[in-house]
């Protein structure tokens, strides 16, 4: 069944549809981010895929990797119960790393795309509310690149006593334990 | 309402039609022409003076807050609402508030040190989600079928009870904000009960730990199963009570009847999946969809209701409890003899009596625990049915002992996200009723 | 009052402690898994009744008992502060749970380490979660804490109501041009939010 979705893919969109493969059972279609929005609309649409649910949005950060992020899209048919996974590469560079919205295709979308603008930094053309959702429009950075330091935190507010009086920038930075943990 | 009284007739001046005018109305409806049926009687001159200067004062709309912290929204979400009188016109729903880092967490954990934080995503039902998550693992290391039969009955007899738990829990908590605390404490109680078997099975009252990467982590207690069949007695007899205490009540159908309906459709646009779902007429339950462990052995059904609102959901709720405690059942019957963690030492902990007595045990155990078991390059997607709906974990590994990646598909976001919708339009206090039915769950939802 | 020895003021305040001890109000700030443990240790099987607390009063302004259950993250911690300053004094803060107290194992760039970052704390709970005994014992430990007038937290820490929160738009942004730094153009929109 599955199977059917990525020759159809390919089939139809040529070039387009960068690589296939499975793996474990799962269907994998890696797609040039120009025919992104072009591929989703034909798998939510065509009678044969329908895919009415984009069930999943999510980045994968390849740091030291060119191109860097990989943004995976998990799509799942109801009626004929199959599923397929799309990626799309996307480039470090600020200029390059952005895909289509898919909100016009699913509402699911609206959400999962803010998330993964707010937790890794990936824009999304189009998109009609881009505001951090999880963390505080305060917090500098996108905490879930790989580069951005576990323990970085980036306090709104602390007990005067429980500051730092030093550069509150270095403790932002460096200070990776509270004191508690330090001793 | 009937039409006895002798002002109702002065009134209304209608003879005829019996019942058909209001005994008395709110004086919002005098206020409003449309409101006035026919054959009353027009108001008197200086009535109908206030009611025109009554239409003619200006509204506002008015901005308010509900949460971060509020008695109803029992997950920590804001919603902040624009209201004309008592209709929303707006509304902007923002979580985060309880984003705990799960998946930069999992980054730097082993596999199997994830289980604790797995457990915390959806906190009411954390069998489930260890069960969920070790499946994904279990799927990349391509050992699916090789997990022992008993530990896939104990799995899913685990998290069948972790699911009457998590819609109890649903249940009573919203029909506590509706003002039904009775209710709360015969479902606490209930859940209780319940809990009480995870802890003789687990050792923890909610937060388990109990599955492993190839199975679980030991057997069931030897009077387990005698002890499970007296516990789901007494639950359903408290399910029964609490259902009595407000199937027939007023207040509490006018609450949910009809209030905050969702069309299928827009469901499944939203990527609602779980009860939420299958309240809105879509038949779709991961453990019939694709049946995983060992789902296809029992017999059940899936509930759905086609209302979509408020009231499906919980008659949703009600009946996939009452069809967990019967596949429970089943499994009790079912349950083979047997190992319930996978003999591979590549995989499982070796025994302790072989950690404390031979060096090749205390070594693999040192590198199992310190290393983690390696998990070949490669990613998957693997779901299963949790207490909101499909959760799914995307593992992606680089061939070390810790995820490269652990993204978790959280159901609770996407039901959160159409929060929104679902309240727009509706009076303000019927947030509290919506909200509850969706079961957002904040450490799910915010992760 | 304590400044005042005299048979009849210490033993009025015995009073007075007595009668606080036994009608705590608590707030429940409850953010995470441990609000679990806190609807079974309302509930009937442990009954917090016994104890005089069993009243959550949803207004900080009723309340006298803070307690935070669960995780407090950096984005609460605002929240949390303000509602502790809504409260009215004598006061008393519980953390109930180890994500509460010390940030628990939830070591990472979201997660505050203890909810006495932001606020005094009188009793610490440990637990993930803590047992309902274990909630049981805190809180008596409290109760003991208040008949022996041994002060509340605000008594001990200094009233810490009055203090600038640090606005991290004015900090600087990072310098070593990694992908932590983002430029103007990058940021979150600022227009088009509700409030």
């Amino acid at each position: 069944m599955a199977e059917s979705v990525l020759t159809a893919l390919t089939e139809r969109f040529g070039d387009a549809i960068l690589e296939t493969g499975t793996y474990v059972g799962d269907e994998i279609a890696i797609v040039a981010r120009e025919q992104l929005v072009a591929v989703l609309t034909f798998l939510r649409d065509d009678p044969d895929m329908a895919f009415a649910m984009l069930t999943d949005l999510t980045v994968v950060d390849y740091l030291e990797q060119t191109p860097r992020f990989e943004v995976v899209y998990q799509l799942y048919s109801l009626s004929k119960k199959h599923r397929v996974r799309l990626k799309v590469h996307v480039d470090e560079a600020p200029e390059q790393c952005w895909v289509p919205t898919a909100t016009g295709l699913w509402h699911a979308a609206n959400w999962a795309e803010r998330e993964a603008w707010d937790l890794y930094g990936v824009r999304f053309e189009g998109h009609p509310d881009m505001r951090r959702i999880l963390m505080y429009d305060e917090f500098v950075g996108h905490p879930l690149r790989k580069d951005y330091p576990q323990n970085a935190r980036q306090p709104l507010l602390r007990r005067p006593d429980a500051t730092p009086t030093d550069d509150q920038t270095t403790r932002l930075l460096e200070d990776s334990h509270d004191r508690r943990t330090s001793g | 309402m009937v039409a006895t009284s002798h002002k109702d007739a002065t009134v209304s001046g209608h003879k005829d039609v019996p019942g058909a005018a209001p005994v008395a109305h709110s004086l919002a409806d005098t206020f409003e022409p449309s409101g006035r049926q026919a054959g009353e009687n027009r108001l008197s001159p200086s009535m109908e003076a206030f009611a025109e200067q009554a239409r003619r004062l200006p509204t506002d709309e008015v901005i308010i807050n509900m949460g971060p912290s509020h008695p109803a929204m029992h997950g920590t979400v804001r919603v902040v609402l624009r209201i004309d009188g008592e209709t929303i016109k707006d509304a902007d729903v923002q979580i985060g508030y309880l984003h705990r880092g799960f998946e930069k967490e999992s980054e730097n954990a082993t596999y199997n040190q994830i289980f604790p934080y797995v457990d915390r995503l959806n906190y009411v039902s954390p069998m489930l989600n260890n069960v969920g998550y070790a499946m994904a693992v279990e799927k990349l290391l391509g050992i699916t079928e090789r997990i022992p039969e008993r530990a896939e009955y104990i799995r899913v007899i685990a998290g069948e009870l972790a699911r009457v738990c998590d819609h109890l829990t649903c249940i009573v908590a919203s029909l506590a904000e509706l003002g039904g605390f009775t209710a709360f404490f015969y479902g606490i109680r209930a859940r209780e009960h319940f809990w009480e078997l995870l802890e003789d099975i687990s050792g923890a009252r909610m937060t388990h730990s109990y599955c492993r990467i190839g199975g679980v982590a030991w057997d069931l207690t030897e009077d387990f199963i005698p002890k499970c069949r007296e516990k789901i007695t007494k639950v359903r007899k408290l399910i029964d009570d609490t259902r009595t205490l407000v199937e027939r009540n007023r207040i509490f159908l006018d609450r949910m009847e009809g209030v905050g309906t969702l069309s299928g459709e827009d469901a499944v646009s939203y990527g609602i999946t779980g009860p939420v779902l299958r309240a809105s007429g879509v038949d779709y339950d991961v453990r019939k969809d694709k049946p995983y462990s060992v789902y296809d052995h029992f017999d059940f059904a899936i509930p759905i209701a086609d209302g979509g609102d408020n009231l499906a959901r919980y008659l949703v709720r009600i009946e996939e409890m009452e069809q967990s405690m019967q596949i429970i059942e089943q499994a009790m019957v079912q349950i083979p003899p047997g190992a319930v963690i996978i003999n591979d030492p590549a995989i499982a902990l070796p025994a302790k009596r072989e950690v404390y007595n031979s060096i090749e045990g205390m070594i693999a155990h040192f590198k199992h625990v310190m290393d983690g078991l390696r998990v070949p390059p490669g990613e998957a997607y693997s779901f299963t049915e949790a207490g909101n709906g499909e959760l799914g974990f995307y593992i992606v590994s680089d061939g070390t002992g810790r995820p490269f990646k652990c993204r978790c598909r959280p159901p609770s976001f996407y039901t959160t996200a159409a929060l929104r919708q679902l309240i727009v339009g509706a009076n303000l206090a019927d947030v509290v009723p919506i909200f509850g039915g969706i079961n957002m769950i904040g450490g799910e939802c915010d992760r | 009052m304590p400044d005042h020895p005299g048979y009849v003021p210490t033993k009025l305040q015995d009073a007075i402690n007595w009668a606080q001890k036994y009608s705590l109000f608590t707030y429940p700030f409850a953010t995470a898994c441990c609000a679990m443990e806190f609807m079974a240790t309302m509930a009937g099987k442990y009954d917090i009744a016994r104890f005089g607390a069993e009243f959550p009063r949803f207004s900080p302004r009723q309340a006298d008992l803070l307690l935070i259950v669960g995780t407090v993250t950096e984005r609460q911690g605002p929240i949390l502060r303000r509602i502790y300053d809504q409260m009215a004094d004598p006061k008393w803060v519980i953390a109930f749970g180890v994500c509460a107290s010390t940030g628990g194992f939830y070591q990472n760039y979201t997660v505050m380490p203890g909810a006495d970052q932001v606020v005094p704390v009188d009793v610490y709970i440990p637990g993930c979660p803590p047992r309902p005994e274990q909630v049981l014992d805190g809180l008596m430990t409290l109760q003991r804490r208040i008949q022996d007038h041994r002060g509340h937290s605000q008594r001990e820490l200094g009233n810490t109501a009055a203090f600038t929160p640090h606005d991290r738009r004015r900090l600087p942004i990072v310098p070593d041009g990694t992908s932590m730094t983002l430029d103007e153009d990058e940021r979150m929109p600022k227009d088009g939010r509700v409030l």
